[in-house]
């Protein structure tokens, strides 16, 4: 497989990055200095057991959130120090979020959620309309373009979600416990996708705590107390091993 | 957003621009009634009047063998034309209080000696006939130009143009019939006020005064300088000079100066007061003032009830704000920016108070229209209240709307996604 050729770029580069919280009078130290590449193509699951820090590294992986100490570069980019405008514009530009929640705003139809990242990268209405129409259609909803959140299952709800997730053609696409809600089938329907576009090249990032996902993704990281317990790509950069396709069912 | 919640949200607004606009226009309506009682009178118009002193001591000293003497004098017209400039004895008038009669009618009614443009000077219009003339003033005709109520009262069957009216041993032949009071006046006949000597019955004040007109010269010619009355057995005399006098100011601005130069001139002449000023403009400067006065507080009502309306919005803006963490975590997740949240909470509170304005401009044009056809008041809806009113309330959204549109940017995406 190409994007599995050892001198891939990397995306992501975490260096030491550690995140406090006040609580009240304690100090609660959720990550812990974390180190971790991230290579162009990369399909990765982070496991690990609730309260781990996978939660707070997702907010960071995805600028939503800020380091209190340690390096995040983003594509080569220094963004662990961004004002919070530039912060907008990264997480509108070069990342995709995929929500255990789906999180799709409920007075738009399909068509306008999935135009929400456009708007606000300032795409003309036309375009913006013809592209996320175009995307619906990728995600097997083209015949739902003026439908409401509620009026579809969670699956299809989600498949909304992957294509906004999609609409600004990302460097990164972060889902955390994307088929959390879902059922078995709906579930592998998205897992399908997510392994599609990871075939056509996309970087995806997968917080899960599902041991089958795993076995689905070709690098597994899992963390323990705010640290990273296990990376399957080991200290030296090495590829990880093939995906195995027909793994999870 | 919900839209029952929204509508009533908006009705703050809706309520507070309408009844800014309504009550403006019931006020401007009314007060322009109010002025354009006073401009039919003539606002360039200084109006003296002869009133008999109140003072009895003179009067009961004179006794009734003396003449009484009282009211504006030729001296005083005299001081006012030689010291004033720009002014103009527009109308003196000199009366008599008697009964005039035709055939086997009588009346008690006023006999007013005048000159020939009386009627455009204190804005009397003819309904009948014409007004005696600059000839038949030369000429000291007994020719006289009676009232529609003395018309009434004298005339009830026949036209009286041509025929002749009597007063002791006078006659006078009716060339006219004026209108009984000025136009849009309320009144500015004094009636039966120079003579005391007539006990009227009660009640009789609101009845309409009734008025023959000849000219000056003539009832001087008939009756001289001093008036000799008999009256129910009683004899009294009384010398007047004049008993109204119209003084007209040629510039607008010189009323109210030589109203203050007039008044002092005539407090010199008079010992007692005998006399009483009207000065129009002076009127039309305090119903001004009136008006202005009536604004402040429509003003401070209207703030009132859209700084409520405009609490209203914020306070649902803020609900508006809480209910939708989730949104603008999505938002800010999706490449919003902190400014293009404030825009979008902003112009969603501008649109609601905005369509609030607008629906009130449209209630508060309509209110003063249905008080005009059902009250029979007048309104005027100038087009600046409503332009001001829908102003207002847009304004109120920016205000009101800032509060909440900060408080959504500023929230911590991480948190507002979490948020249920």
């Amino acid at each position: 497989m190409s994007s599995l050729s050892p001198n891939r770029r990397p995306i992501i580069e975490l260096r030491d990055v550690e995140k406090h919280y006040q609580m009240g009078s304690i100090l609660v130290k959720a990550l812990r200095g974390i180190s971790l590449t991230v290579f162009e193509g990369d399909y990765i699951s982070i496991l690990g057991p609730s309260g781990c820090g996978k939660s707070t590294l997702l907010n960071i992986l995805g600028c939503l959130d800020q380091p209190t100490i340690g390096d995040y570069l983003l594509e080569g980019k220094d963004v662990s120090e961004l004002a919070d405008d530039d912060l907008s514009k990264v997480r509108g530009k070069r990342l995709g979020f995929i929500f255990q929640s789906y999180n799709l705003i409920q007075q738009l139809s399909v068509v306008e959620n999935i135009e929400v990242p456009l708007y606000y990268q300032g795409m003309p209405e036309a375009e913006s309309h013809a592209r996320a129409a175009h995307l619906a259609d990728q995600v097997g909803l083209g015949d739902r373009l003026d439908h409401r959140p509620t009026e579809l299952s969670g699956g299809q709800q989600q498949r909304v979600a992957i294509a906004r997730a999609l609409a600004n053609d990302p460097a990164v696409i972060l889902a955390d416990e994307a088929t959390g809600n879902l059922d078995s089938k709906s579930g592998g329907d998205i897992l399908k996708i997510f392994d599609d576009l990871n075939t056509e090249g996309k970087t995806l990032i997968m917080i899960t705590h599902d041991e089958e996902m795993a076995e689905r993704t070709p690098r597994v990281i899992r963390l323990k107390d705010g640290e990273v317990g296990f990376d399957t790509m080991g200290e030296d950069g090495k590829a990880p091993p093939a995906r195995k396709t027909e793994a999870a069912k | 957003m919900h839209k029952l919640r929204s509508l009533l949200t908006a009705m703050g607004i809706v309520f507070g621009v309408a009844s800014v606009i309504a009550m403006l226009a019931i006020g401007e309506g009314a007060s322009y009634e109010a002025q354009q009682q006073i401009k039919n009178l003539g606002s360039q118009n200084i109006i003296l009047t002869s009133e008999k002193p109140t003072n009895t001591k003179t009067a009961g000293e004179q006794e009734r063998s003396l003449v009484l003497e009282y009211g504006i004098t030729y001296r005083d017209l005299d001081q006012i034309r030689a010291t004033i400039p720009g002014v103009e004895i527009a109308v003196p008038g000199r009366r008599i209080k008697d009964f005039l009669w035709h055939q086997s009618l009588s009346v008690d009614a006023t006999l007013l000696g005048t000159v020939p443009w009386y009627p455009e000077m204190r804005n009397r219009r003819l309904l009948k006939g014409r007004f005696f003339t600059q000839i038949e003033m030369k000429g000291r005709d007994p020719v006289c130009v009676i009232n529609e109520e003395l018309a009434r009262k004298l005339f009830p069957l026949s036209s009286p143009v041509g025929k002749e009216i009597r007063l002791q041993r006078n006659y006078f032949r009716v060339v006219g019939i004026i209108e009984t009071k000025a136009s849009g006046a309320d009144s500015d006949q004094l009636g039966g006020k120079g003579d005391a000597t007539v006990k009227k019955p009660s009640g009789d004040e609101s009845e309409l005064p009734m008025e023959a007109m000849i000219p000056l010269s003539t009832l001087i010619d008939r009756f001289g300088e001093v008036l000799f009355k008999y009256r129910s057995g009683s004899f009294e005399a009384e010398k007047v000079d004049f008993h109204e006098v119209t003084i007209k100011i040629g510039d607008a601005d010189q009323v109210v100066p030589a109203a203050e130069a007039i008044r002092h001139i005539l407090k010199r002449n008079h010992e007692d007061v005998d006399y009483k000023m009207t000065v129009r403009l002076e009127l039309l400067r305090r119903a001004e003032r009136t008006k202005q006065i009536f604004n402040i507080v429509l003003g401070s009502i209207a703030a009132i009830s859209l700084l409520v309306g405009g609490i209203g919005i914020m306070n649902i803006m803020l609900a508006t704000v809480t209910e939708r963490t989730r949104e603008i975590g999505i938002r800010r997740a999706m490449g919003a920016k902190q400014r293009d949240i404030v825009m979008q909470f902003l112009i969603e509170t501008i649109l609601l108070s905005g369509a609030g304005g607008l629906i009130g401009v449209v209630v508060g044009m309509a209110v003063p229209l249905i008080i005009e056809r059902f009250a029979n008041m007048m309104t005027i809806t100038q087009i600046w209240a409503p332009t001001l009113a829908f102003s207002i309330s847009v304004l109120t959204g920016v205000i009101f709307g800032i509060y909440p549109a900060i408080r959504a940017a500023g929230m911590n995406p991480v948190d507002a996604l979490r948020h249920e």
